[in-house]
């Protein structure tokens, strides 16, 4: 499965480039949006996917057994995400608030 | 667990929430940020003290033992730059006081400067790549509503270019990341460099180690992603452009050290030889901008980005010398950098809020102390003896000799006789030539005068006896270059 995930964090992150080179402000923020899903994406997949084995220690055993599912990269994404979530909610008011005050849409525009 | 190295984190967090939760303004919250910024910079203080005598001190949140718990380190770097930021703190704290009780914009500017603190301390002290990442966000946060706080139209643009910017760069920051873990399966920072120094495929590292040169790139404003810095710094207030030019790019630097010395040392001199050549692109482009520019905090602006090219410079040489210089460099450069800002501050608060050159003049008659403590910080970034950055620049050029990079040194020299003509130009226009319009000459306020002047004397003082922070820098650079002490202090007597 992880060649499929390599396929769909590539396609993410050209689209978020693509998104980025534009000039329209609500792009700038798709493309903001796309890339750090596309990051937290990458986390998910480099780690390795693993199917169906939660890494639950048995009773009466002491340490897992090799071969289930690494728990610390959705950790880290979950922290990833609530971040992004944030920082993103403030981008949108800024470029919401840049946009009314100053009737700008266009990248070409935010100049002094 | 090791209080001293959790206090730096926590003061700022409690004075924030403390100024938050009593919903004080003007003089009460002024004091209370003050008293707050003093208490972080003594524990910053007590904890470089027992850096420097009892060695690299390390604790482990929740007693979960490295490298699977969230470690606090803190070594000679980390102390010296949280010392120093907790100096800036005070500083600006007290400057901000003056610049932010008159005006309606200044709430809410203590608390997010703590936080900003926080966010700085916490960066420096983490001791995994992850912990850094979350730091370098709560340092951004803080910094993204201080910019765009006042809300007039040159701070939203500001803004949006900022923000973008450090979007960016967080993503690909968080990329490497995962590519890291991915590799290594750790990301405690001590771990990681034991496990890649037995790893023979440096190749591989270094597809991550690209991903963090990138990242850290664009925070630390290095050629040719520097071009955020000079459209977003000239926009807030004195207080806020201060301390975000002190420290914010400098925390990219430490992150650039403290990863290319302690994580990515296989195949060095791929990185080495492309880091030497950003340095000496950043050192140039920075300057040549200042020297077109007629904004004093414009020309600043460009200035950092050429000064931290020197920086650079010093960790691409990577020999012990060369290290110590960027460490010292780096020093000098968070005080002098700030009190320029400062003393901008205090020039414009002179000429009607105006930065521009043209609009400005004739301080040097009303103002001659003004003149005086400008011309220190500015001679010391120029690297005029017996200031701090001539020993600074000294040192690395006398590095770049010794490893016989001649075009590195002669970038490095030419670069600073065009620091000093931008310095001069300010010099010249604003306090030389005769004033272009009438304006008050009334004194300048306590709370402008006073922090400006401690930084002037500390950095007249590290001239005067350099000796002290030049033997302490050497010893940074030795525990920088020997990461094995490092992985000792963290990983205790696992290291075999």
């Amino acid at each position: 499965m992880e060649w499929f995930w390599a396929i769909i964090v590539g396609a993410l992150f050209a689209t978020a480039i693509f998104q980025l080179l534009r000039r329209n402000l609500a792009k700038l923020a798709i493309g903001l949006i796309l890339l750090s899903n596309a990051a937290n994406l990458l986390i998910f997949s480099s780690a390795g996917l693993t199917r169906g084995k939660p890494p639950m220690v048995p009773e009466g055993v002491e340490t897992l057994a090799a071969g289930h599912a690494d728990p610390l990269p959705q950790a880290l994404i979950l922290t990833a995400i609530v971040i992004s979530f944030g920082v993103i909610a403030f981008f949108l008011a800024l470029l919401r608030l840049a946009s009314q005050r100053l009737g700008i849409t266009d990248l070409e525009e935010l100049k002094e | 667990m090791n209080p001293m190295l959790i206090l730096p984190i926590v003061i700022p967090l409690i004075t924030a929430l403390a100024l938050v939760l009593s919903g004080w303004n003007g003089r009460k919250a002024a004091w209370l940020a003050l008293i707050g910024a003093l208490a972080h910079f003594a524990v910053n203080i007590s904890l470089l003290l027992g850096v420097v005598n009892g060695g690299i001190q390390a604790t482990y949140l929740g007693d979960w033992s490295a490298p699977y718990g969230i470690t606090l380190v803190a070594d000679n770097l980390a102390a010296a730059l949280v010392a120093v930021t907790g100096l800036m703190g005070t500083t600006v704290c007290l400057f901000g006081i003056r610049d932010n009780l008159d005006e309606s914009c200044g709430r809410g500017f203590f608390p997010l400067f703590h936080l900003l603190l926080m966010g700085v301390t916490g960066a420096f002290l983490a001791g995994d790549i992850f912990n850094l990442y979350v730091w370098f966000e709560v340092m951004l946060i803080a910094s993204f509503i201080l910019l765009a706080k006042g809300g007039s139209r040159i701070e939203l643009i500001a803004s949006v270019k900022y923000v973008t910017m450090n979007l960016v760069s967080s993503a690909i920051f968080l990329a490497g990341i995962g590519l890291l873990y991915a590799k290594t399966g750790t990301l405690n920072m001590a771990d990681l460099a034991l496990k890649l120094n037995e790893n023979p495929d440096a190749r591989l590292v270094l597809s991550s180690g690209a991903f963090f040169l990138t990242a850290f790139g664009i925070k630390a404003a290095v050629f040719p992603v520097y071009f955020w810095l000079p459209a977003s710094y000239h926009a807030p207030p004195t207080a806020v452009a201060a301390i975000f030019s002190g420290l914010l790019t400098k925390v990219g630097v430490y992150a650039l050290m403290r990863t290319f010395t302690l994580i990515f040392t296989q195949d060095q001199e791929f990185v080495t030889d492309l880091l030497l050549v950003v340095a000496g692109l950043t050192m140039v482009m920075g300057v040549l901008g200042a020297v077109s520019q007629n904004d004093i905090r414009r020309i600043l602006s460009f200035h950092i980005i050429s000064q931290i090219g020197y920086m650079i410079m010093g960790l691409a040489l990577m020999s012990p010398l060369a290290i110590a210089g960027a460490v010292f460099y780096l020093i000098h450069h968070i005080i002098v950098k700030t009190n320029l800002f400062l003393i901008g501050g205090i020039i414009a608060y002179h000429g009607n809020g105006s930065y521009e050159l043209k609009r400005l003049g004739g301080l040097f008659r009303h103002q001659a102390w003004l003149a005086v403590l400008f011309l220190i910080p500015a001679m010391s970034l120029a690297g005029f003896p017996p200031l701090s950055g001539f020993f600074s620049k000294f040192v690395l050029i006398k590095a770049g000799i010794e490893a016989q990079s001649w075009w590195i040194v002669a970038v490095a020299l030419m670069v600073s006789v065009l620091t000093l003509v931008s310095m001069s130009k300010i010099w010249n226009e604003a306090f030389w030539k005769p004033r272009a319009e009438e304006k008050g000459d009334g004194a300048t306020p306590v709370g402008f005068w006073m922090p400006a002047c401690i930084l002037a004397s500390v950095t007249l003082g590290i001239g005067l006896n350099p000796g002290p922070l030049f033997e302490f820098s050497q010893e940074t650079a030795a525990q920088l270059l020997n990461s094995e002490r490092y992985i000792r202090a963290v990983l205790g007597e696992v290291v075999p």
